[in-house]
């Protein structure tokens, strides 16, 4: 169940064109007060011109978009106020200090500074920025760089955070250390929108989520429901030699409800993955390994989305 | 389920273009506030270097050739409010390529503050104050300089700085637009060598237009900096010309022209 029972976001028909090229074709949604919702995809799928449209950045080329409850084709600086935005490539401003960027970015919502000072210094301490307030951006690692993105899209204490790719190119602990701010200020009763092609981080922190591909919503639930829906509960992964593969015509079938193969494996999609691999034992297939995990959402985009490279 | 009402809260009153522009101008002066020391010699010692090497130097010389053509006054006071002018122009220029390109396409900075209640109009305007205001104490200090040399004749020099002023964002307002159209700065360099540059030769700053052939004189005469030197002088020695409804009325109206082409421009390339 959402968290919320008001929507904040509703979509219906929203439809990007750029020139002849549809980026986004016709898509629904709805994003409820105080829930995390993902869009995943793989590159080009439509996830940014999507968050680009809700963040009243890209104009809606057909359909229905309310924002807050408002039309961001008539009140798109009034929705702006209540937004944060935190874009895929940091563009902070490398001229001014970490504080400044801060301070100066509450300027441009009107907040005045008497506002602004005691909020910059509590976003920089949640962000552990404190001790680089007073340096300048350039030197700042990409971890640092991001939190203090996120910072700034919090300096007007938005009702709504959009968030695309949030955690890319950032090592494992800077990504836990800004997956663990964003679910506190989920905590908090923030209502987050994040795009994402890491499929851990929209386990953890989405409650929600759609996946796109090729301009459209493919599939929408939770990531439990997405997972029951196009996985199965567990995955078997066989190894098997590369002499015996050639005689496997047929060998595995009836094992799980979906077997998928891939050039180097099989991917078997069981409901009880050790009582799939019993069964290969008994079928006398050799194996050089075998290894039981649970279906992840990875297992479900790439189902929905495909294995071919997108670039 | 209830779509949530915007009139649930008090809805946010959208910033006036004035009040935008003044977020955008703050923005520019607290850069500068830390590097106004490097704009000093392009802004302050390069029009005074000209002033003494032409205007003393080459200046003793026109004398000796009589100053009938310059109106029966002296090269040097003839030069320094040509030089006023003709900065000011450069400075806005400059000021109106590769900054601009840097927050357009290198650092974004536009993207990030179009993310907020800032609106494109409050960009433009914001950024032609603030080369406005790099004018203004530019002009300023370089009307004192000349006070120095004892060039004005009246308080009525003092109108030369709005004068300079509004030669230079006539000249910023469209290479803004020129700007906004720009992937890369290659065509900056063209810019300067080819338009600005000639224009500060040719356009009455060291001599007067008169001097050259007739189809040249007619197309200095449509270069902002033809009008703005003529104004600026004028003011500076005290003898605006008859014509001056003539050049402040086309100043105006080019700086209008060009200003809402460029607010259309930088609009097709933010707001995609």
């Amino acid at each position: 169940m959402p968290p919320g029972s008001e929507v904040l976001v509703r979509a219906r028909g929203l439809t990007k064109r750029f020139g002849s090229f549809t980026a986004v074709n016709a898509v629904d949604f709805d994003v409820h007060v105080g829930e995390a919702f993902g869009f995943l995809g793989p590159n080009g799928a439509g996830k940014t011109s999507t968050m680009r449209m809700i963040a009243c950045s890209s104009p809606v080329s057909d359909g229905e978009l309310s924002v807050i409850g408002m039309d961001p084709r008539t009140d798109a600086p009034q929705i702006k106020a209540r937004l944060g935005v935190v874009p895929q490539t940091d563009n902070l401003d490398a001229e001014l200090t970490v504080l400044e960027n801060l301070l100066m970015y509450a300027r441009y919502f009107d907040l005045p500074m008497s506002v602004a000072r005691p909020r910059a210094a509590e976003l920089l301490e949640f962000m552990q920025l404190s001790e680089r307030a007073g340096d300048q951006v350039e030197p700042l690692s990409g971890g640092m760089k991001r939190r203090l993105t996120i910072a700034r899209a919090l300096i007007n204490e938005p009702e709504l955070i959009i968030l695309d790719e949030p955690t890319t190119g950032l090592d494992p602990q800077a990504r836990h250390l800004l997956w663990e701010r964003l679910y506190r200020l989920k905590q908090r009763g923030a209502t987050l929108i994040i795009t994402t092609h890491y499929m851990d981080e929209a386990e953890q922190l989405c409650d929600r989520l759609v996946v796109m591909d090729k301009a459209l919503i493919v599939a929408a639930g939770t990531p439990r429901e997405l997972i029951e829906q196009y996985a199965t509960r567990e995955v078997l992964e066989l190894r098997v030699p590369e002499a015996f593969r050639a005689g496997m015509d047929g060998r595995l079938d009836g094992l799980a409800e979906r077997i998928e193969e891939l050039p180097d494996r099989y991917l078997l999609y069981a409901a009880d993955g050790e009582h799939a691999l019993e069964q290969v034992h008994a079928r006398e297939i050799p194996i050089e390994s075998a290894l039981v995990r649970r279906a992840t959402l990875e297992d479900v985009f790439l189902r929905l989305t495909g294995r071919s490279l997108v670039e | 389920m209830a779509v949530i009402a915007g009139g649930r809260q008090a809805t946010h009153p959208v910033t006036g273009a004035l009040a935008g522009a003044a977020r955008v101008l703050q923005r520019n002066l607290l850069v500068y506030r830390r590097t106004w020391r490097g704009s000093v010699f392009g802004s302050f010692l390069t029009p005074l270097l000209y002033l003494t090497a032409m205007g003393i130097g080459l200046g003793s010389l026109v004398a000796r050739g009589g100053s009938t053509m310059l109106g029966g006054i002296d090269y040097l006071h003839f030069l320094g409010p040509g030089i006023l002018a003709s900065s000011c122009m450069q400075t806005a220029s400059f000021e109106s390529t590769y900054p601009i390109m840097g927050k357009i396409a290198w650092r974004k900075n536009y993207d990030a503050m179009l993310a907020t209640p800032l609106q494109v109009h409050h960009l433009l305007i914001g950024e032609l104050s603030w080369i406005g205001f790099r004018m203004t104490s530019m002009s300023t200090v370089f009307l004192i300089v000349l006070t120095g040399f004892g060039i004005p004749r009246s308080p009525m020099a003092l109108l030369a700085i709005p004068f300079a002023v509004l030669t230079g964002l006539a000249f910023a307002a469209p290479i803004i637009a020129f700007a906004a159209t720009r992937t890369n700065d290659s065509g900056f360099a063209a810019l300067f060598r080819f338009v600005i540059n000639p224009l500060f030769l040719f356009s009455g700053t060291f001599f007067p237009v008169s001097q050259l052939p007739a189809a040249v004189e007619r197309v200095a005469a449509i270069t902002p900096l033809y009008h703005g030197v003529a104004l600026v002088r004028g003011a500076v020695l005290d003898s605006i010309p008859a014509d001056w409804p003539l050049h402040l009325g086309y100043l105006l109206v080019f700086l209008g022209v060009t200003g809402y082409i460029a607010y259309r421009l930088l609009r097709r390339r933010l707001v995609k």
